[in-house]
Order: C-alpha cells, then structure tokens, then sequence
C-alpha cells in the first residue's frame, strides 16, 4: 500500500512528498524526518521569503507614489489640501489609496472578492436561465431563436472559456503538426523542400498570426453563424504553438535508430506497418517533448491573443481590469498572473503523466 | 600468395566440381568515397558457402567484417562483384537472410514474443493467428525464454534480448543466418551460455551460417571453417582453416579434443602476424 503510494506521488511528479510519506506511516523517523525537512520546509521558506520581499517591495511602491500625490496636491491645490490627502492615505481609504503593485494581503483578499463575484453571477446566470427555461421553450416550438444569457461572464468563466480556447488550439496543432511532421521526417525531399516554411513561420509573433487569421476568418465564415473571435484565437493559438510539435516529430522520424530502420529492412517491413509500428512508437517520446512545448507555447500566447482578439477569456479579463482601473484592478491582475501560471504547470503535469503513460524508457 | 589460397579452397572444397554452394561471392568490392580519395575497405573478395556449413569470419576491428557482412544482409550496397545466394544474385534486404545484429536491436516497447512475431508475420503470412504464435513461441523456447514471451523487451537482460534477437532470425526460417559479433556485448558467462543455445540450434536445424567474431574459441566452438580477413583497406581473406569436429559438439569435448590447440595457435598466429 506503502509504496504504492509513493510510486503514483513520483509518477505524478511529486515525489518530494516520499520522505513525508513514509515519515507518517513511521518508517525511520529520523532519516525521514530530516528528509521531509530537507524536502518541504525549505521550499515552504523560500514562498514565505518572497511574500516578504514582495511585500515590502510593494509597500515601498507605495510609499513612493503617496509622496508623489501629496507633492503634486501641494502644489496644485496648496498645504490644506496636502494635509487632507496625507491623513486620506494614512487611515487607507480607498478613494485615495496609492495605486501601486499591490501587496499580497490586497491580492489575497482580491481572490475572495473574485469568489465572492463570481457565485454571485452564477447565482443570477441560474436564476435566468431557470426563468427562460419555459419561454425558451416555447420559443423553440415556435421555431424562433432563444434567449439566451448575455451578463458579464465571471472570472472562473474566462478561466474555463480560455481552457476551451486552448484546447481547441492545441487540438489543432496536433492535427496539423503530427501528420505533417511525419511526413516532413520521412522524406529528406520534403523536409529540404519545405524547411523554409519551418523556419520563416516559427519566430512570427502571435500578433501577427492573430491579425493573419482573422483577415482569412472574416472572409471565409462571413454568414456562419459561430463565435468568430472563439474561433480566430483558437487558430492563432493552434498555429502559433504547432512549430515545436512539428520540428520534434519531424526530427524524431527522421533520427530513429539505424538499428530499428534495419530490422525494418530485414524482415521488409511494408511502408505502414514500417511507420506504425518502427517508427511512430520509437519517437514517441520526442513527439511528447514537442507536445509539452507546444500546449505550454499555447496557454502562453493565448492571454495575448485573447487580450487582442477582444475574446473572451483571462486574457479579455487582464485587459478588461487595466482598463476599468479601479481600487482592486490591479489585485485582480495579479491574481490572473498567479491563476495563469499555476494553469499553465498543471497542464504540463498533466502531459508529463501522458507521456510517461504512452513512451518507453529503455 | 592469396591466389594460392583460393586455388587451395577450389581444391578443397570443390572435389568433383559439383557441389552446392548456399552461397557465393564473387570478386566482391566495396569503396567509401571520402573527400580526399576513395577508400577501398574489400576488393576482389570470393568466398562459397556450402549448404548446411557454418562459418566464422575472424579479423581485426575495422578490416570490413562488418561491411561484408552488412552487404551479405543487403543492407549496404555492393561496390563491385556479385553477391548469389541460391543462384540469384541478392538486390536487398530480405527475411531469407536471418541476420544477429550485435546489438539486439529489439523494438523495447513490444514484448519478446511481438518482436518474434513482426518477421513471422510478414513470412507466414498465410497462417493463422494461432500457427504464427505458436512458430514465435517454438523459437523463443528452443532459446530457453519459455516463461518471458510476455515480458517487455526493455524489461529483459542483455544476454535474454539477445536469444530473443536469435529467435527473431531463427523464427523467419531462413536460408542462411548472418550473426554480426552476436555475444560481444555479453559478459563471459552469458556469452558461453548462448554459444551454447546457438550451438544446440545449428546442429538440430542444420542452419548455413555465417558468423562475424573477435574471439578465437568461438569461432573454433561454432564453426565448420574459420576466414582469416587480412587488415584493411583492401582487406582479403589471409588463410582459411578447416575445423572438423564432429556434431553434435559439445564444449568439454572440444576443449579436449587433441588438434584443439593446434588450431587455437594458428588462429592467434594469423592474428598476431
């Protein structure tokens, strides 16, 4: 039972919990107990040196920007007035708080209010649908379109509509990169052929794979009726991170070992069973590396994209909360930086266990 | 002096001028163009293999063994000459050639009796199901690997990958089997233990053979004939000798056998000289 459990915590990466692990179930405790130390404590001290570093460093911000208020206001509006923003800014009203990087307690709090705003919405988005359900029903009968809900989507909808988005991309890319790149890994004509492809796309910035895309998106889906900016961010987001899947897989195909192409070759091996049986499982565990790369590639450009292509999204959200620029916009925003960057390790566990679950070690 | 040598194998080998040759090279060249000249590593190579004989090709590292075997295989092309095999001359790779390669070269990810059976498959390819499992499992025990069909080829030892690679061969029922230095990436014990397998094979199949190696005993142990290469470029074969033990052999009886020796020294001569 034991190491069962410590076989599937390392399997999922977390395998500094082992000494923990076997410290509860009382196996040597000295020695575990100093590794558990070792292994945890350590890393738990380094969170709490940046909290501090973080907060001190934003209170110094703080501090900074106050002094600049109060010297403009004494400036512009005399002593009186410079006296009043001072003891404004001392009691922490936020009508004259210093809009700065905020400190972890704000950040903190933000994520409750994010909690907070977020059942709310879903509470009302609930009730409407609960309310429609009849009349959109006998709309439907009548053969008219529904109603449906148009409020303002909360933080934890952007989290999952940008899932879906990224998703949908690297779905995408799979699509195209994969086949491609076993192709292009094939043929040493084709690689050399359509290198220049590779190599002028790869560095194009996803702006302006954004910008290529609509321009085709607008043209070709002018009268279908689906979400066009959910479907020009997930293409951007698809071809924008499809490269490092395509060069893997494309290396990967074309380097498989000698010895491998030559049992092909003895036992004459026919084309398909050659690809997919040799071939494909010997550089699985290269397609996987590129795979990692790409879904991590994704989420990174889809908050760009997203923030441009005006579609919803945590991207739309950061945008959206620059913007507005009220007393708790800039939490909000860090709050999505640290939601955006626990998101984004998650995936990347996740395909690390595929890998592990597909490839062989050898 | 080669010329002689090769008058003599005519001599020997060709009594009534009728025999069968499995196998024959004729004036069998390979060039390496590099960029400062081409390099010759064989010219002018002959050799005949009886049907049924086994032949170990002994030589120092980097005088082409490798090379002619691997163009033997089909799997480097031929600079010059001719390669016949049956009375046709080979034009590739091919299941009636069974080639050991030095390293096992096993597909890790599949279980020994799936890397038996992705050659049988191709062979057999009229059998069922069942007759192409039941060929894979014959040879993967006739190997001594009963109880691992199942197991992962990455999961094996070398010594259990490489009688899974000798099964892989054996399993294509082929004309001639080519082995590559088979045990040289074993450990001395495991290297004996598989000469031994291979050994009690080729005597109950009566399998042609020919057997790249480093190591003297070996090739005495497992041969019919030994070919001295000389060193390269332009490699040639130096001296041919004749083992005539008889088979079945076993080690004991070998290593005791009076013309043991002899043997053993003239091998270790021609390597020396």
């Amino acid at each position: 039972m034991k190491t069962k459990i410590i076989k599937a915590v390392q399997f999922i990466g977390l395998g500094y919990l082992e000494p923990l692990i076997r410290l509860l179930t009382g196996e040597d405790l000295k020695k575990n107990g100093k590794e558990a130390f070792k292994r945890i404590l350590f890393p738990l001290l380094s969170v709490v040196l940046f909290i501090l570093l973080w907060h001190s460093f934003s209170s110094y911000l703080n501090n900074v920007e106050s002094e600049i208020k109060i010297e403009k206001a004494l400036k512009d509006q005399g002593p009186e007035a410079a006296k009043k923003l001072e003891a404004c800014i001392a009691s922490g009203d936020i009508s004259c708080r210093p809009n700065s990087l905020p400190s972890p307690a704000m950040v903190l709090s933000a994520v409750g209010k994010l909690w907070d705003d977020h059942k709310i919405m879903a509470a009302k988005k609930q009730e409407f649908i609960d309310k429609y359900e009849s009349i959109n029903a006998e709309r439907e009968a009548k053969g008219q379109i529904k109603i449906v809900y148009t409020g303002r989507p909360s933080f934890v909808d952007q989290i999952v509509t940008s899932l879906k988005t990224v998703f949908a991309g690297f779905l995408l890319s799979i699509i195209i990169a994969v086949p491609t790149g076993i192709l292009l890994g094939l043929s040493t004509t084709l690689r050399t052929s359509f290198n220049w492809i590779v190599q002028i796309f790869k560095p194009v910035s996803p702006v302006v794979w954004l910008l290529l895309v609509s321009m085709i998106v607008k043209t070709v889906l002018t009268n279908v009726d689906v979400e066009k900016s959910f479907v020009i961010s997930f293409i951007s987001v698809g071809l924008c991170s499809m490269w490092a899947t395509l060069v893997n897989t494309s290396v990967g195909v074309s380097s498989v070992d000698k010895d491998y192409i030559n049992v092909a070759k003895v036992l004459q091996l026919g084309t398909f069973s050659k690809v997919f049986k040799i071939i494909l499982p010997s550089c699985f565990p290269m397609i996987f590396t590129g795979l990692r790369i790409t879904l991590s590639v994704a989420w990174m450009v889809l908050i760009a994209i997203e923030l441009l292509a005006q579609s919803p999204g945590l991207g739309s959200f950061v945008w959206e909360e620059f913007q507005n620029g009220s007393s708790d916009s800039n939490s909000k925003i860090i709050v999505a930086m640290f939601v955006i960057g626990i998101i984004g390790f998650m995936l990347d566990r996740v395909m690390m266990i595929f890998q592990k679950l597909l490839t062989f070690t050898d | 002096m080669i010329d002689a040598i090769l008058d003599k194998e005519k001599i020997d080998r060709d009594p009534q001028g009728f025999e069968k040759y499995m196998l024959e090279l004729s004036n069998l060249t390979k060039v390496y163009p590099t960029p400062t000249g081409d390099f010759v590593v064989l010219e002018n190579l002959n050799l005949k293999i009886k049907e049924g004989e086994f032949v170990s090709i002994i030589g120092h590292s980097g005088c082409g063994k490798t090379t002619l075997l691997s163009m033997i295989a089909g799997l480097n092309p031929i600079s010059g000459g001719q390669i016949i095999l049956n009375g046709t001359p080979i034009s590739g790779p091919g299941p009636d050639r069974g080639v050991i390669f030095q390293s096992p070269s096993l597909l890790p990810w599949m279980s020994a009796l799936e890397n038996v059976l992705l050659g049988v498959e191709k062979v057999f390819a009229h059998a069922t199901k069942k007759q192409r499992d039941d060929i894979c499992k014959y040879y993967l025990s006739k190997v001594g690997l009963d109880g691992a069909f199942d197991k992962k080829a990455k999961d094996l030892s070398q010594g259990m990958k490489q009688r899974v690679g000798i099964a892989r061969a054996l399993a294509l029922k082929p004309q001639i089997l080519l082995l590559d230095e088979p045990f040289g990436m074993l450990d001395s014990l495991t290297r004996g233990e598989l000469q031994d397998v291979l050994l009690e094979v080729l005597d109950k199949e009566k399998t042609t053979g020919i057997m790249i190696t480093h190591d003297v005993d070996e090739s005495i142990f497992l041969a019919d004939r030994v070919i001295m290469m000389t060193s390269g470029p332009r490699a040639q074969i130096g001296d041919i000798l004749d083992i005539n033990y008889e088979r079945p052999r076993n080690r004991k009886s070998i290593l005791e056998h009076p013309t043991y020796y002899d043997n053993r020294e003239h091998l270790i001569n021609f390597l020396e000289h």
